[in-house]
């Protein structure tokens, strides 16, 4: 769960950290309220989306008077904010921080995060705060310190003031920045916080070291113990999907494909979406339903995969394990019922009960594609949706990237059939949904969708993974 | 032969009185030598009573001396489960498998701290769990799917791993054992530690390694393979479209800054001489592939 900056530094201040004074602000008038409430003759005007790159997006101005202040806030509250961890549409801007100015000497990097390799919290500090941290790291490595905290004596005395020194800290303000780094680390430990992040952390012409900003991030199997941060939670900043999906206990993300997938367990999820992509589809969507699937849990999951209009298909690929295969096929015919599903639906069942399962699809008298396998179902999905539904062939090996020698695509190549293929498949169906002509229409403009949204995916893509370099990227670099 | 467990483990449930825990636990009596193997179950509110014949205790110590489990099974829910972890390294056990599902990772790291320099051993957390087919299953995988054979399976997600059996029964190939090592960022035995087990087991003549995004632990693994590995491994990693910054599921499954992509695991796995593949349906074929 992500929460806003001027929420991170309330917690941050229960634990001894020095934020400049703010308040937060939901519309034009209480920005000037505030600024004359908070007095002095610079402000600052800090829009507060769950995005970071904001003062690049210009979501952050330097008021030198209430009526700038006014002005700022009237540009910023309202607009689409675009950062490049926003995505191309931005996030609104519905809350505001106006905060009093600081004096700014030095700009330094604070960040905490879990690190895998040592299974501990790790602290990473540099010089070079207040811009692209990833930069740093990458370019200059030997500039970022670390250390990797021991839980049961939390960040001690001499670490905290050895890497305050290394950051460039002077003696005499190293006490302060002691507790500004303790500080941090026990609002991580205490809160569950799975990212904390102060960028930049200043040292101030009079040797205060202040959080001019905050980033916090919390571990969502924690939250149980937490109410206090769950009441933080902001559903304005979240993907309205997920948060549907969440209240079923679905674990689901959006993206910006047409194929809507529908799988029980994460790894075989994501397969699912990888082998669609690898037979020439685009998924709509990452959709586990968990080991213990309900039919009404698979209902609910249908109706949130239909709320994406991208979706051309849908791709159910279930292992039943303890999960048995008839349960899930009457889940299945039941949503499909309940939903009047308009577009193709391909099943792939395997595990217990798998006879049984197929029966009940059999019979149900829907329009069901059966997939044998998850090869198979692959194909029919993306035939279904206008694509090719071979594999590697036609999926440029240079996509796949780094080790894309591609043997198996070499392998599988000399597969003759496939091209009459897709044209039989929605025919078939056919009967019982609109007439002939609609199928190639749906074709060509499935395909069109498609087209756009390989267009667009590689901003998106880019913008993400920037994001998750700046949210999350330091602790990896170890 | 096989790895961590076999014919003679003796196992205990934590979290036997749960409806989870009673399932499971029934289902792993039923599977092959699982009448002898499940001999204990641990309730600390339940002492004295039992469950499908089997006794409960009030804690895991007093399981293992009265009736000599030397393997726990963990399906205590989230908030009480790294505690059950605690005390079943406490009790000196060999292995410890935790099935739990959504364990904070503070938790963890505080559990994973304290087994410093304790022999006991860890499966889990948020995994399927352990099976020597038919021998013994614990955890939460169908054993039907399953069946004895030469092939080891690793992998840090449950029903991509029952893929992968399904796909080596379709080659008409059986496991020595099969082991999931959970899809959490703090856990037990990695890639790596199961890995050098099924090296040194006779039983186990390749071995499919499934991993996902997230973490470097395959590539940890890649590079041990290159330097001591005697049999031949093909692996998959799941996530390959995956977009970075979205936790897929599992709560290590994320990329973050451009590190533990699916590519950049692939490389390195094929770097390190292990077969690998991109369609996750062509896992038992490549295995098939490779074996002598």
């Amino acid at each position: 769960m992500k929460i806003h900056e001027y929420q991170a530094k309330e917690i941050l201040r229960k634990y001894g950290v020095t934020t400049p004074k703010g308040i937060p602000c939901f519309s034009v008038e209480e920005t000037v309220d505030a600024a004359n409430r908070l007095g002095g003759k610079v402000w600052v005007v800090k829009a507060q989306i769950h995005a970071g790159g904001r003062g690049k997006g210009g979501g952050v101005k330097v008021a030198k008077s209430v009526g700038e202040v006014k002005q700022y806030a009237s540009q910023i509250l309202g607009m689409m904010l675009k950062t490049h961890q926003t995505g191309p549409e931005g996030q609104k801007v519905r809350r505001l921080l106006v905060e009093e100015g600081a004096d700014i000497k030095k700009e330094l990097y604070v960040g905490m995060v879990v690190d895998r390799g040592t299974q501990r919290v790790c602290l990473m500090a540099s010089s070079e705060g207040g811009m692209d941290i990833e930069e740093v790291a990458a370019k200059t490595p030997e500039k970022i310190h670390k250390v990797f905290i021991d839980p049961a004596t939390g960040l001690k005395d001499s670490e905290s003031d050895d890497i305050a020194r290394k950051i460039g800290i002077p003696e005499a303000s190293v006490a302060k920045a002691r507790a500004a780094l303790q500080g941090l680390y026990r609002a991580f430990d205490e809160t569950d916080a799975s990212l904390a992040e102060i960028n930049p952390l200043i040292l101030t012409g009079g040797g205060d070291v202040i959080a001019l900003d905050a980033k916090m991030n919390f571990d969502d199997n924690a939250l149980f113990r937490h109410p206090d941060i769950v009441a933080m939670r902001d559903l304005d900043e979240e993907d309205p999907a997920e948060i549907e999906a969440s209240k079923f206990d679905l674990s689901y993300i959006s993206l910006d494909g047409n194929i809507g997938c529908l799988v029980n367990g994460a790894g075989l999820a994501m397969a699912t979406m990888d082998i669609t992509k690898l037979y020439g589809g685009s998924p709509a969507n990452f959709l586990d339903v968990g080991g213990g699937a309900s039919a009404e849990k698979v209902t609910e999951a249908f109706k949130i995969m239909l709320k994406n209009p991208h979706v051309k298909a849908i791709l159910v690929n279930i292992f039943g394990g303890i999960m048995k295969c008839d349960v899930i096929a009457e889940g299945i015919v039941t949503a499909a019922r309940q939903v009047k599903l308009t577009v193709p639906l391909v099943v792939r069942l395997e595990g217990t009960n798998v006879d049984l399962g197929k029966k009940i699809l059999a019979d149900s008298g829907l329009p069901i594609i059966s997939g044998n396998n998850m090869a198979d179902a692959a194909a029919k999905v993306v035939k279904a949706t206008g694509g090719s539904g071979k594999p590697p062939a036609q999926t440029p090996a240079a996509k796949l990237k780094p080790a894309a020698k591609a043997k198996p695509a070499a392998k599988r190549k000399p597969k003759p059939k496939s091209k009459p293929k897709p044209q039989a498949k929605p025919k078939s169906r056919s009967k019982s949904r609109p007439a002939k002509k609609a199928a190639p229409k749906r074709v060509a403009a499935s395909s069109k969708k498609r087209k756009q949204s390989v267009k667009s995916k590689p901003a998106k893509k880019r913008t993400a993974r920037k994001a998750s370099r700046k949210t999350a990227g330091k602790g990896k670099r170890k | 032969m096989s790895i961590l467990i076999d014919k003679n483990t003796r196992v205990m449930t934590q979290g036997i009185t749960g409806k989870t825990g009673q399932f499971h636990t029934k289902m792993g009596k039923e599977y092959a030598n699982g009448a002898n193997c499940y001999v204990a179950g641990v309730n600390p509110k339940k002492p004295g009573e039992s469950y499908e014949g089997i006794p409960i205790f009030a804690t895991v110590r007093e399981a293992k001396e009265q009736t000599g489990a030397n393997v726990s099974v963990i399906y205590v829910p989230p908030p009480f489960a790294a505690a059950a972890i605690d005390e079943a390294v406490e009790a000196d056990l060999d292995l410890v498998i935790c099935i739990t599902e959504g364990i904070p990772v503070r938790d963890m790291i505080r559990t994973k701290y304290k087994m410093q320099g304790k022999r006991t051993k860890l499966i889990g957390p948020n995994c399927p769990g352990v099976i020597t087919p038919d021998e013994i299953k614990i955890g939460i995988m169908p054993g039907h799917i399953h069946k004895k054979g030469p092939i080891g399976v690793v992998s840090r997600s449950g029903t991509l791993t029952y893929e992968a059996v399904g796909q080596l029964r379709e080659q008409r190939l059986g496991q020595s054992s099969c082991v999931g090592i959970g899809g959490d960022p703090v856990n037990g035995l990695k890639h790596i530690d199961i890995m050098k087990m099924f090296n040194d087991d006779p039983a186990t003549e390749a071995v499919i390694m499934v991993g996902e995004i997230g973490g470097s632990d395959e590539e940890e693994c890649a590079r041990w393979i290159k330097a001591n590995m005697r049999k031949p491994v093909v692996g998959f990693i799941a996530g390959i479209t995956a977009p970075p910054g979205k936790r897929m599921g599992h709560a290590g499954a994320i990329i973050s800054g451009g590190k533990g992509t699916a590519a950049e695991k692939l490389a390195v796995m094929e770097e390190c001489g292990i077969k690998v593949t991109r369609n996750p349906a062509h896992m038992g074929k490549l295995l098939k592939s490779v074996l002598k």
